[in-house]
């Protein structure tokens, strides 16, 4: 298994690395050490490899991913996946703000808490976040699912589209056009499939509750100016 | 004895009597006055927002007149230059944008690209038109807010993909085969402002590149999602740089705001190229008192940006593009001649491949407007096809003709351009300098900071 030790070896090797794996490839698994909080640490693969980094990491790791399975084993920076396309990435540590922003595809599961606007513009991933998240979630969420087993903070899904966003602990309070939804049998359904997914054992999807959007924003009205 | 006579003063118009001579005459009549403050305009949209409780949103740029590259003269050569022969002497219009660090810059046979603009807002036989015509020219066109589509990547040579707020149909792959990224942090006819693309032009093949409903009114965030500030901006580029392994060049774009640090920032931040957009470039859709009341003039950007690029020794190592009402060569040259690399054009663009074309004026008066003044991009009914997504409207634009006139307008620009450079003695467009211009007025001296014309007086920097 190469082994990229950011204390040594430029960024920009461990990058190209990651790109150059094509079809076919023998060698689909890759460990980081050292990365001392560097900043977009195996953004942009396009393969299904496998990438584990040991230690924490500053901003927009695993950014863009598709198909790779990337691992962070310590906490990580602002924008963690974001734009991901597919694959997933896994923080076993807390994530800074924007976690898996405006991400179109894929599994984002963060072990422990999230900071602000996790979820923030998403347009189709799902992320799982075991902990707690922070306020403005999920803002504009255009489509995808986010679930949260801990709490969340002010104004969560502000302004949503279609994204679905559950939550199993308090909400501090929901943005403007966010609503609390009734959890229907196909959301259950999709919810379990999600944890097991996200390999949560310890929450029933009946513990949850449904937030989304009332559509009431989805066409102008001076009406509504109250809520803009 | 009579009593003396007394001056009357009155706004009547009606008949007088002149005590004095007992004679009589019909005051002459007062015309009606309309107000300065209060003009037809105006009234016009008071008497709008109150009828339908909405402020007016448009297209376009500003309209309003401020001072603009028609208050700048060349001087021309005289006994102490001489100038290049026409025709026979060379005279350079090449451009290479992004060599700071990009693995591979872009080059560009003439100086003026085509700005950033979305299909969504713009037909798809609009965005095919607008890369033909730069292709055909030996310039870039630019994706906009809405992703990149196959029309125009198939057909733009040299294509630049804008990095936006809203992201919307952003993805790894269409950032590969871009050749140049641009990350959007405002523009001129909106600078902190988003936007919004009405319901009736989110067609399905729209909403489906945004990962929306088709139909609903699709916001786009003023602000990035995931960073904030010039520290912020620096780490994301450094992320697309890694996410693209260092070939692409990587522009800023900001609207006209404050243009000295903004340029600065960019710099600091790592960009390779800084797009500079001023209020008169147009938008698909904007509230009006944005559109005419925040942002600088196109003119009032260019020298406090050069500035910032001379004071940290990046002029020329950083591009500069400067954008907003550039409408011919003159422009062109004007903007050259105050230190930008390149100009970017839009609305020019749109009218070269027939956007409020005269011969659909009985249209345009259909739709409450006339050819010239049609700015309602933003609802869809564009006569000419091009902002729209009516499939039947956009089946007006043929992509290869329209193409074919861009190209021509794109090198007419340049055949002007080089005129000028060549009448002040320079043999690349580049070489013109604010040494080569005067100011018509006080104002433009003092934004362009060239001197007003006979004298030596530039506002602000010079004496009395």
């Amino acid at each position: 298994m190469p082994t990229f030790d950011l204390a040594s070896v430029p960024l920009r090797d461990l990058n190209q690395a990651l790109h150059a794996v094509g079809a076919g490839a023998n060698e689909t698994e890759f460990e980081v050490i050292n990365p001392r909080g560097a900043h977009a640490v195996a953004v942009g693969i396009d393969a299904p490899v496998r990438v584990d980094v040991h230690g924490s990491v500053g901003y927009y790791c695993a950014g863009m991913n598709a198909e790779a399975t990337v691992t962070v084993h310590g906490s990580v920076g602002p924008g963690v996946a974001e734009n991901m396309m597919s694959g997933t990435v896994v923080v076993k540590g807390d994530a800074s703000q924007y976690a898996g922003a405006t991400g179109h595809g894929g599994l984002l599961v963060i072990e422990g808490n999230a900071s602000s606007r996790c979820g923030i513009s998403m347009k189709g991933i799902d992320i799982v976040v075991k902990g707690n998240i922070g306020h403005m979630s999920a803002f504009m969420a255009q489509a995808g699912n986010l679930v949260v087993l801990g709490d969340a903070g002010d104004a969560l899904g502000d302004s949503l589209y279609e994204a679905k966003l559950f939550v199993r602990g308090e909400v501090k309070s929901l943005g403007a056009d966010c609503v609390k939804k009734k959890m229907r049998p196909k959301h259950l359904a999709l919810l379990a499939d999600l944890l097991a997914k996200a390999g949560v054992t310890d929450a029933k999807p009946e513990e949850f509750t449904r937030y989304g959007s009332a559509r009431a924003l989805y066409h102008f009205n001076i009406d509504n100016v109250d809520a803009y | 004895m009579a009593p003396p006579a007394r001056s009357i003063i009155s706004t009547s118009t009606m008949s007088t009597r002149i005590e004095a001579g007992q004679m009589t005459y019909k005051n002459p009549p007062t015309a009606p006055r309309q107000s300065a403050t209060f003009d037809e305009y105006t009234l016009s949209e008071i008497r709008r927002a109150a009828a339908t409780g909405i402020y007016d949103i448009r297209g376009a740029g500003a309209k309003r007149k401020v001072p603009h590259f028609d208050d700048l003269l060349f001087l021309g050569a005289s006994i102490s230059r001489y100038p290049l022969e026409g025709y026979r002497e060379a005279c350079g219009t090449n451009v290479v944008l992004g060599a700071r660090h990009a693995k591979k810059p872009i080059e560009l046979k003439i100086p003026i690209t085509i700005a950033g603009m979305s299909f969504g807002s713009l037909s798809g036989p609009a965005k095919e038109a607008l890369g033909r015509g730069a292709t055909l020219a030996g310039t870039s066109t630019t994706t906009g807010d809405g992703g990149m589509t196959e029309e125009e990547r198939g057909h733009s040579e040299i294509l630049v993909y804008q990095y936006l707020p809203s992201r919307y149909g952003m993805n790894p792959h269409d950032l590969r085969r871009a050749d140049a990224i641009e990350v959007v942090v405002g523009q001129g006819a909106k600078p902190g402002g988003g936007g919004m693309l009405l319901g009736q032009k989110i067609s399905d093949r729209v909403a489906e590149m945004r990962t929306l409903p088709p139909g609903i009114d699709q916001r786009s965030a003023c602000r990035h999602p995931d960073w904030t500030g010039p520290d912020d901006l620096e780490i994301k580029i450094q992320e697309l740089r890694e996410i693209t392994d260092w070939e692409k060049p990587i522009y800023v774009k900001v609207g006209g705001a404050r243009p000295y640090y903004d340029t600065a920032l960019a710099v600091k931040s790592g960009a390779d190229v800084v797009v500079l957009d001023g209020m008169q470039g147009g938008t698909a859709a904007t509230q009006e008192v944005f559109i005419e009341n925040v942002g600088l003039p196109t003119l009032a950007c260019i020298r406090p940006a050069v500035q910032a690029l001379q004071d940290l020794g990046m002029h020329r190592k950083v591009q500069l593009v400067i954008s907003g009402g550039v409408r011919n060569g003159a422009d062109v040259a004007k903007a050259l001649a105050l230190g930008a690399d390149a100009v970017s054009i839009g609305t020019a663009a749109l009218v070269a491949i027939g956007d409020n074309d005269p011969r659909w004026e009985k249209e345009y008066q259909a739709l409450g407007t006339t050819a010239g003044a049609y700015d309602d991009w933003h609802e869809g009914r564009d006569p000419a096809g091009i902002s729209t997504q009516d499939p039947e409207l956009m089946k007006r634009v043929d992509p290869v003709a329209a193409g074919r006139r861009l190209a021509n307008y794109l090198k007419v620009m340049t055949l002007e351009a080089q005129t000028i450079a060549r009448a002040c003695g320079k043999n690349h467009v580049h070489n013109l300098e604010p040494e080569d211009l005067c100011a018509l007025s006080i104002e433009a001296s003092a934004m362009a900071g060239v001197p007003l014309a006979g004298t030596d007086w530039i506002p602000g920097k010079t004496g009395l």
